[in-house]
């Protein structure tokens, strides 16, 4: 699925692809503006760029024109931390890319950008997906959860307190991830076994390689969330 | 990626009124696990997606008069959690569940896992499903071939097929019903996989305005035991580099009828024929389980760089037997 799989993929032979020229986040920040400030400019030029792109399908029934939107931007609306944002934007856009770039939601984090990798991790309707491939319309009326709403701003979620305490991240670049993909297991998991932890996080990488820390957090984090430690 | 228009149908109907009269035209999204990586690097650049994932009759697992069958949007966590598979169908359920992401788990999707493009790292990095150099050679032979094909590699098509839950389904006989505007068909799971003759074609024998609707396990497989066992090189997020799934007609400890299918080894999901003929009569134990390892190795043509894939074969097949055995 992704490049960063070994498995028929990853360390494969050079991309003669074309560059991404929808991927702000791949452009370089110029000195004195700020990383996002640029990302946001860059992406008015992306847009431009799109209305270029001609010979898109064209429909093959009146009926069937209604139910077509795209390829340019339309509005959606997504329900993130019980609150309802509108953006406007193209139907290739992801998840993660509205939530970064449309929302400054920046907590989900941008890693392999292809399934592959878990620091985009957010949940749906109480499920642990990856944003960065979910279409953000396909997102719609569903409930999102990123960790911004996983507790009140300034205290910290019993979770997160256990990944502190078992010093479970060293960049911390995958965290976010870890928590979020932990909230969904540990709900659905209120009293794992190691084993069970060890396999509910096969859908996140670390590249620090703190596992241990994280495995340790986790079962720990179960035991606060039942009550036995606040 | 590429910008598209996008569709979200509400009945079968719709959706073939939506898709176009070429692959490049229009591809069916579901789970998108494997569609929107290939897109954003530019491998696939479909001008719609067709979202079938709201469609009633392609979504949910149920009984019907030919047996289980398995709604095309039933996602692999769905599956996992059902237990009827669970109880009935173990060696499905162990494909399904031994898909290591909870992610891709809860997005991915039964017929996603089906139609699937390959594993292949020259496809993937915009070679060509064939993956041929400018002058048309074959880059797979002569190049990085370590997750390549064991089996059926006789050219043009080098890569292995990448569905966990195919060579359980195929095990167990199941069916794949395909939706068009002339109705439904049904063809084997087995008969569904194709090896491409040309960059044109795909691996399976959908049409451009065909859609996988569900897979139905005939009920003439309740009783047969199963079981699925693979070797991957770790246990997180990746494919396996070899499985075998079984399914066994067992009368005491003798088999009467044996299927043995492998994954991960083939441009398609492998029937390794002479293995599920030669145990046939057989008294299942660790020696017949060996030797039906043997014989489903037989006709191996490893690669350059894959002939470690023949041992995991081998190997798969005696533990998913034995396996089965104690179910």
């Amino acid at each position: 699925m992704s490049d960063h799989r070994s498995n028929g993929s990853g360390n494969g032979p050079g991309n003669p692809g074309k560059a991404d020229n929808a991927n702000p986040e791949n452009a370089k920040p110029e000195k004195g503006v700020s990383r996002r400030s640029f990302i946001k400019g860059a992406g008015v030029a992306v847009s431009a760029v799109t209305m270029l792109r001609e010979g898109l399908l064209s429909p093959t029934a009146a009926a069937a024109d209604a139910k077509v939107a795209g390829p340019g931007a339309i509005a959606m609306t997504l329900k993130i931390n019980g609150q309802a944002h509108k953006i406007t934007a193209e139907p290739r856009l992801t998840l993660l890319d509205a939530l970064r770039n449309n929302l400054d939601i920046t907590g989900a984090k941008k890693v392999c950008d292809r399934a592959t990798c878990g620091a985009c991790t957010v949940l749906m309707d109480g499920k642990a997906i990856y944003a960065c491939t979910l279409l953000a319309i396909d997102a719609q009326g569903h409930d999102l959860q990123t960790i911004e709403g996983l507790s009140a701003e300034g205290a910290l979620h019993p979770i997160e307190a256990a990944f502190v305490d078992h010093d479970a991240q060293q960049c911390g670049f995958c965290t976010p991830g870890f928590v979020m993909a932990a909230k969904s297991f540990l709900d659905a998991h209120p009293q794992p076994t190691r084993e069970q932890v060890t396999k509910g996080f096969g859908g996140n990488f670390c590249r620090c390689g703190t596992y241990v820390g994280v495995r340790e957090a986790v079962l720990d984090a179960a035991g606060r969330m039942r009550g036995g430690r606040a | 990626m590429e910008a598209f228009e996008y569709a979200r149908p509400a009945s079968g109907k719709e959706a073939l009124e939506l898709l176009g009269g070429s692959f490049a035209d229009s591809e069916i999204l579901a789970g998108g696990m494997d569609l929107i990586s290939l897109m954003k690097n530019y491998v696939l650049s479909p001008k719609r997606l067709v979202n079938i994932k709201g469609i009633s009759e392609f979504s949910g697992i149920r009984s019907t008069q030919q047996g289980l069958a398995i709604g095309a949007t039933t996602t692999l966590q769905e599956l996992i959690e059902h237990k009827t598979i669970a109880a009935d169908y173990p060696g499905l359920h162990q494909a399904a569940d031994a898909i290591p992401s909870p992610q891709i788990r809860n997005m991915a999707t039964a017929g996603g896992n089906l139609c699937q493009r390959p594993r292949c790292w020259y496809f993937r990095n915009g070679f060509g499903l064939l993956a041929r150099d400018a002058k048309g050679n074959p880059l797979v032979p002569g190049g990085d071939n370590r997750y390549h094909a064991i089996f059926g590699n006789d050219g043009p098509a080098y890569f292995v097929n990448g569905s966990s839950l195919a060579p359980a389904l195929i095990a167990l006989s199941a069916q794949a019903r395909i939706f068009s505007a002339n109705g439904w068909r049904e063809v084997a799971v087995a008969d569904f996989f194709r090896t491409p003759r040309n960059d044109n074609e795909r691996e399976n024998v959908l049409q451009p305005k065909e859609i996988l609707g569900e897979i139905v396990i005939p009920s003439a497989s309740k009783g047969l035991r199963t079981s699925t066992y693979e070797v991957r090189e770790r246990e997180a997020l990746d494919w396996p580099l070899a499985t075998a799934s079984v399914a066994l007609k067992m009368s005491g400890n003798k088999i009467e009828k044996a299927s043995v299918v492998l994954g991960y080894v083939a441009p398609i999901p492998w029937q390794a024929k002479e293995a599920g003929d030669w145990l046939a009569g057989k008294t299942l134990n660790e020696e017949t389980a060996a030797k039906a390892g043997e014989a489903a190795v037989q006709g191996a043509k490893p690669l350059s760089g894959n002939k470690y894939k023949v041992q995991l074969a081998r190997v798969c097949v005696k533990r998913a037997l034995l396996a089965a055995g104690r179910a």
